[in-house]
């Protein structure tokens, strides 16, 4: 690669991208700082008044716990089905595949707002009372196809043939994917688990429809929007909420990109 | 266990997930187009009324078409700015080029209220642009920049989906031999000839992802719309959401959600097939 003197249009281009994804950002980052209730240009000065006052906000804390829980909940089954889903379609072969394959997938091609008005007649139909138990279900069924993906790719990326080897050597099989297929596909699995998890904790479109009194932090926040002396502190949360999420998203890009030189070892 | 136990053991749970949580509520919905009323006695009495009704109202239908219309420039408008940065990311940046890929992607995983509410506080008459504006000399009086139109809902969405469909075309490009590109310069060809007929091809598949990415959600959105898009802003998803929240008239929700729901397998099926014609490698679905 040769070495330009001036920057190149293209990294100029990259410069003024970069701007247009972080004004917004450094904007909520700022107001988390500001000294006044009102989110409005110009600012007022700083304070920290917005972080000590986090404490006391207790029904936003409560959301809080109430999307963590869920995340982790939906997410731990999700990665469970999907990862179920994956073996079963990457090492078997059965007479309706193409059918199951298509109708798990079909959730990544239709709109959230279907997905959502679906499950909530559903659940009247059979009368389930909302709560964070049907928002949950919605969240799963989101998160299934994407766990699947991330998983099968993992698995076409070793051979079939060291299951049959450890099987050989007498291990049975659910031994064999214990100790061998669950191993191999650890960094997908856990990273499906935290794209299901990020995917959760930060879903509204869905879960507006199927929240009962227990809310989420999504709906949370957008019940507060109309209530624009309140927003700060949610920002404020937001703020400390971003940085925790970018730290996982990077563990979970990290894990999924690690291991795969061993899969090269592998298959030499 | 026999392998045709262990494959029911496996295929099994998330099989009777999906047909109890996403087959079996998609078939209610259909069914539920038909009744006469949300609750109650209403919800047991079959009709087309709704049927004749959705068909009647011009107002819908201008809405839906609308809505496909903003989904389509989004997509486009998003893949044409995305393109150049996956460009100069996969061949012109070096060793850097996942760091600065990934720095692209970050701001996208803050929560997605929040980012459109930056957007209200960057475009609104007391916002950062319109202070800005006012300071410079350039405006009179506060006003908001752009907010509560469509275009701020085109903005926002665009915000909110380049990463992921800068990533794609990114992956594409990156997945391409440098040799093919020598040998065509080598044969004479001049450099944008090579873009035309061998770069730009070759990244259809990650274009392609891209755009459905960004079209699938974007024709279903209601919340950007809600929050920043005003009244001449409401989309399709807007009036299905307002079925539901608002009007109670679950019924009519149902058919228009079924309504959108082939509009876009149909221009989904059409844009594939189109793709076909012109002999594009997808590799998407």
């Amino acid at each position: 690669m040769q070495r330009q003197r001036w920057p190149s249009l293209g990294a100029l281009y990259y410069a003024l991208l970069a701007l247009f994804m972080y004004l917004p950002i450094v904007v909520l980052v700022v107001f988390a700082f500001n000294d006044s209730p009102l989110m409005v240009f110009p600012l007022k000065g700083f304070t920290l008044q917005w972080f000590r006052a986090l404490g006391q906000a207790t029904e936003m804390l409560k959301a809080l716990r109430n999307s963590l829980l869920l995340g982790i909940t939906s997410s731990l089954v999700a990665t469970l089905l999907g990862t179920m889903a994956a073996i079963a379609t990457m090492r078997y072969r059965f007479a309706l595949k193409g059918l199951f394959l298509a109708v798990a997938s079909m959730p990544l091609v239709i709109p959230y707002v279907v997905l959502g008005v679906a499950l909530l007649i559903l659940f009247s139909t059979v009368g389930v009372p909302l709560s964070l138990f049907t928002v949950g279900v919605g969240h799963v069924i989101i998160s299934v196809p994407y766990v699947m993906l991330i998983v099968a790719a993992r698995l076409a990326g070793f051979p079939a043939s060291l299951e049959e080897a450890a099987q050989d050597l007498g291990a049975s099989y659910w031994l064999t994917l214990w100790r061998v297929v669950l191993p191999i596909a650890a960094p997908a699995i856990m990273s499906a688990f935290l794209t299901s998890f990020t995917t959760s904790f930060d879903e509204f479109a869905v879960s507006f429809f199927l929240t009962g009194t227990d809310t989420t932090l999504p709906v949370y926040v957008y019940s507060q929007l109309r209530f624009p002396n309140r927003l700060p502190i949610v920002v404020t949360l937001s703020a400390i909420v971003m940085v925790c999420s970018v730290a996982l998203l990077l563990l979970a890009e990290w894990l999924r990109t690690r291991g795969e030189p061993a899969t090269r070892r592998v298959k030499q | 266990m026999n392998t045709r136990g262990r494959l029911w053991v496996l295929i099994g749970p998330p099989a009777i997930v999906l047909l109890a949580f996403f087959v079996l509520p998609m078939i209610n919905m259909g069914s539920f187009s038909l009744r006469q009323g949300s609750f109650g006695a209403a919800r047991q009495l079959w009709t087309i009324e709704h049927y004749r009704a959705f068909a009647a109202n011009e107002a819908f239908q201008r809405l839906l078409l609308r809505s496909t219309w903003l989904a389509l420039a989004t997509s486009l408008l998003t893949v044409i700015l995305a393109y150049p940065v996956a460009y100069h990311l996969a061949f012109k940046a070096g060793g850097r080029r996942m760091t600065l890929m990934m720095l692209l992607l970050v701001p996208a995983w803050t929560s997605f209220l929040l980012r459109i509410l930056a957007w209200k506080l960057i475009l609104g008459s007391e916002g950062l642009f319109s202070v800005a504006l006012q300071a410079l000399g350039l405006m009179q009086e506060p006003r908001p920049i752009l907010l509560y139109t469509p275009t701020a809902v085109v903005v926002a969405l665009v915000y909110s989906w380049l990463p992921f469909v800068a990533l794609p075309i990114f992956a594409a490009l990156q997945r391409i031999d440098v040799r093919l590109l020598e040998a065509a310069a080598d044969l004479g060809c001049p450099p944008w000839r090579a873009f035309v007929r061998v770069t730009l091809p070759l990244s259809v598949p990650g274009v392609a992802a891209g755009f459905f990415f960004v079209f699938i959600p974007t024709l279903g959105e209601w919340v950007t719309p809600a929050l920043v898009g005003g009244a001449d802003g409401v989309m399709y998803g807007n009036i299905i959401q307002d079925q539901f929240a608002r009007a109670l008239n679950w019924p009519m929700g149902s058919l228009m959600s079924l309504v959108m729901l082939a509009a876009m397998l149909g221009l989904l099926g059409l844009l594939v097939g189109l793709a076909r014609l012109l002999r594009l490698d997808l590799e998407v679905v």
